[in-house]
């Protein structure tokens, strides 16, 4: 240790990966803090004559762009003096009361201000938030958004990625490009593959605000989000914008049956250099206002680019979740961050999501990557393809659904299958391009862009370029499937094009479900008033959440162990007490030759027997087998083999490898040794068992043993094993006198 | 006829088939909202409580006639900096006169606005 040098706690301590993390000091005068800014007003509103005057300490005169829309669109004047005058406190716990009905609460929020809302949300614990989420979300079926791109807008990969998240569960897919032209490309692949891997998958493109437009206007995209609001005037304009464009875009949309939802979140202003001194929150929940003032029917908060900023600074995270529930609380689509990673750590970053996880939001995740962290060309999300098992155990853990299913991987190759080749079919039919049959099957197989080298790096700008000169539009590229085959995903892609035509989908929470039934706030409300209430998955559902591909069944267990059976281990006859000092009985469990041969180090049971035998051999001992029949108990197996031994001395072997040593004066449950983690036992360490037994039976001094030291989850890894090992060798259990068995 | 089950063009969306696209009956017309859709929901946002969501389908209504390029034409010159007020103005008369009246007056209030705050063209 140099002078300089943290002692080594810290040094250990300095480099887990939590620490690659930026933790800000608070500083209020930039904008770094959760809550309660610097310049944060206190709320007010005056009305004069039906016209608010004063808005939340601000006088009409000093309103900037954002407080006029919100004072002239935005509240219920008729309810704002009865909701303003409600107790901030007394209105918090309104969210978390089962008695208080979702109705009533928006009902008065839409009187409230910016700043009310801040006032009544900084008021909930992280416990209280997930209360009110469950509570307050419009849409009583939760649900997910997936990102889908790769660094080369590869169209057949993106297609087979697109149908490979909606096999998943996603029920909306987001792309973007890492080179703006290829965008109509991008929009067309990521549509089919959508249409591919299920029905009433909704589809976006992320470009520049007309752009996107231009593209639901063709009907290549079948809605759109990243329709950026900020929280000050000036980052507002910044962003090339202002609310009088915004509330004329969102009507642009709707003016064409696309369904839109506006982005914002916490940190952005600061980020940009523009807080004014308020708080992240604060500034949030001007733009929620905004949101609902300028008529979009959702929003997508929760930090999104700015989340690591939120995440700096203290109570940050709590601030990111209160967005969410701002956005329900203004009775709107929430479409709830975990996006942007905002943690190097695990811990950090599934710390930040599990609330909203379990809460449950209109989309947990808005834009959870189901590519590779590399290939998102968004950044990498919070949740990525890298976490798509341990989300669907974590929903399997806690009975929660967060709106992803299994998905089997024959159906899986199939789907990646045939989005490549509509794809291809497609894209040939319509001029667009070609692809080589290499470039087609390494779409298929590939878990990432990396995977995929016969790409033409090229082929999407030109494709992207002939689909805006030609005016492709959705109904050639439905012509084109439908020409080529693929009646299915013609039908799929012109059922989203009639959806338009009807407009439920424009309503808040609107998602389709796989018949084509939209679930909305209108169509299918939350009505979450306490335990027993509001969404409950049906038992088809459930069980897509429970069915993990990987649990394993006691009868898979006993499938498996039949692979390794073998007629090596032989009943020689009935087990007698031998008086031969030099005798050590190997007692084995029940199961052991019958149902069980392989323990759980992946050493057969006679391979563990011979390695007994050989460490016994070697004192000069003689080593007899024995099956114990009426007990799976090690400490019985061994006391009971002890007493048959002539030496006194047994050893006691479990079919799964847990051994020990035991001698025939000890209570059933001591030993002299025991080797209690099956998994890590090695082929040395049951010779020197044997080795060990051998100097007990002389009387000599046996060389202290140690299990096997290791940091992985062990138990987690083996513990089901065990219980179904247990239960086979419980079933094997009889009355049974011992039996003497030989290896052959 | 109710609502929805007819495109801008009038034509009943049950006559949208694969076939029809196939043989090229169909334009992206027919497969647009039709107003009198956008006005019956906005009914439904307004009983559910989003009367905000309502104005925003009624400005739609409004803009379902517009041809594209028009409606990205009018959103890019609500843009900051990029209209004087008077341009906004002209823009909420030529609306008005299309019966957009709804429209006319957010760039109305937009030409106030922009004004008062430096956001017009300079």
């Amino acid at each position: 240790m140099t002078p300089n040098e943290p002692i080594g706690r810290f040094r250990f301590m300095n480099e887990q990966r939590v620490n690659l993390d930026g933790f800000a000091t608070p500083a209020p005068e930039l904008g770094l803090v959760a809550f309660d800014g610097p310049n944060d007003p206190k709320p007010s509103i005056k009305i004069s004559d039906g016209r608010v005057v004063e808005l939340d300490g601000k006088s009409e005169s000093d309103f900037d762009a954002i407080d006029e829309f919100i004072a002239r669109h935005g509240l219920d004047l008729n309810l704002a003096p009865e909701a303003m005058a409600i107790d901030s406190l007394e209105f918090a716990r309104m969210l978390v009361n089962p008695n208080d009905s979702r109705k009533d609460i928006v009902r008065l929020a839409a009187g409230m201000t910016p700043a009310k809302l801040a006032e009544v949300l900084s008021r909930l614990t992280a416990a209280e938030l997930v209360i009110a989420m469950t509570k307050m979300r419009a849409r009583r079926t939760p649900s997910n958004q997936a990102h889908v791109t790769n660094r080369s807008d590869d169209p057949l990969l993106l297609a087979a990625d697109a149908a490979t998240a909606a096999a998943f569960g996603f029920r909306e897919l987001e792309t973007t490009v890492p080179v703006a032209g290829d965008a109509p490309s991008n929009a067309v692949a990521v549509s089919i593959g959508a249409a591919v891997g299920a029905a009433g998958v909704l589809v976006q493109c992320s470009v520049e605000e007309a752009a996107e437009l231009a593209l639901g206007m063709r009907g290549l995209v079948s809605y759109a989000e990243t329709v950026s609001l900020y929280g000050t005037e000036q980052i507002f304009i910044d962003g090339d914008d202002t609310p009088w464009s915004k509330a004329f875009l969102t009507s642009a949309y709707a003016s064409r049956g696309i369904k839109m939802r506006v982005t914002s979140g916490g940190g952005s202003e600061a980020l940009m250099g523009g807080a004014e001194q308020c708080s992240m929150f604060y500034l949030e929940a001007r733009c929620v206002a905004l949101a609902r003032a300028i008529g979009s029917q959702g929003v997508q908060n929760g930090g999104i680019d700015a989340a690591s900023v939120a995440g700096a600074v203290p109570g940050g995270v709590r601030s990111m979740m209160a967005e969410n529930v701002m956005v329900m609380l203004r009775n709107l689509e929430a479409c709830t961050g975990n996006d942007a990673l905002m943690s190097e750590s695990d811990v950090r970053r599934t710390s930040r999501t599990h609330p909203i996880f379990i809460g449950g939001s209109d989309f947990i995740n808005s834009g959870f990557g189901s590519i590779q962290r590399y290939d998102n060309m968004f950044g990498p999300s919070q949740w990525n393809a890298e976490d798509i098992d341990d989300f669907l155990a974590m929903q399997r853990d806690w009975g929660v659904d967060g709106g992803l299913r299994t998905a089997d991987e024959t159906e899986v190759a199939r789907l990646r299958k045939r989005a490549t080749d509509a794809v291809t079919a497609v894209y040939s039919h319509l001029g667009l391009g070609d692809f080589s049959q290499t470039w087609a099957d390494q779409a298929v197989d590939a878990a990432g862009s990396k995977d995929v080298t016969a790409g033409d790096l090229m082929l999407p700008l030109n494709a992207a370029r002939t689909i805006m000169e030609t005016n492709v539009t959705m109904l050639d590229v439905i012509s084109a499937l439908a020409e080529n085959g693929f009646d299915l995903e013609a039908e799929r892609c012109l059922n989203m094009l009639k959806a338009r035509v009807v407009g439920d989908y424009l309503q808040t929470s609107a998602i389709f479900d796989e018949e084509m039934n939209v679930l909305s706030l209108v169509t299918d409300p939350n009505e979450y008033s306490g335990p027993g209430t509001g969404y409950q998955p049906t038992a088809k559902r459930q069980a897509e959440i429970d069915n993990i591909r990987q649990q394993k069944s006691v009868e898979d267990l006993r499938n498996e162990q039949k692979i390794f059976a073998s007629q090596n281990l032989r009943v020689r006859g009935s087990a007698e007490i031998s008086y031969d000092p030099r005798d050590v009985v190997i007692g084995v469990s029940p199961a052991t030759g019958r149902e069980i041969w392989m323990t759980l180090s992946g050493l057969s049971v006679t391979d563990v027997i011979g390695e007994l035998m050989a460490g016994l051999e070697e004192e000069g001992c003689v080593g007899r087998i024995v099956r114990i029949n009426d007990s799976l108990d090690l400490g019985m197996i061994g006391l009971t083999a002890a007493r048959l031994s002539g030496s006194g001395i047994s050893v006691g072997l479990q079919a799964k490898g847990t051994a020990l040593i035991h001698r025939r004066d000890l209570a059933p449950l001591a030993n002299l040794e025991l080797y209690s983690v099956a998994p890590t036992i090695t082929r040395e360490l049951y010779r020197m068992l044997g080795i060990n037994a051998g100097r007990h039976a002389k009387g000599a001094t046996p060389e202290p043993v140690r299990n096997p030291y290791s940091d992985e989850a062990i138990e987690a890894r083996y513990h089901t094993k065990v219980v179904s090992l247990v239960a086979i060798e419980r079933n094997c259990v009889t009355n049974a006198s011992p039996e003497t068995l030989e290896v052959v | 006829m109710s609502k929805g089950d007819f495109g801008f063009s009038g034509k009943p969306v049950t006559d949208v088939t694969i076939e029809a696209i196939r043989r090229g009956d169909i334009t992206l017309d027919d497969v647009r909202i039709h107003p009198e859709t956008l006005e019956m929901q906005a009914k439904v946002a307004e009983a559910n409580g989003n009367p905000q969501l309502a104005a925003n389908f009624r400005r739609a209504a409004e803009l379902t006639s517009l041809p594209d390029s028009v409606v990205l034409g009018y959103y890019d010159a609500l843009r900051p900096g990029r209209s004087t007020a008077d341009q906004l103005t002209a823009i909420a008369t030529e609306l008005s006169s299309q019966g957009a009246i709804k429209n006319a007056e957010l760039f109305l209030q937009a030409a106030d606005v922009y004004a008062r705050r430096g956001l017009t063209a300079k």
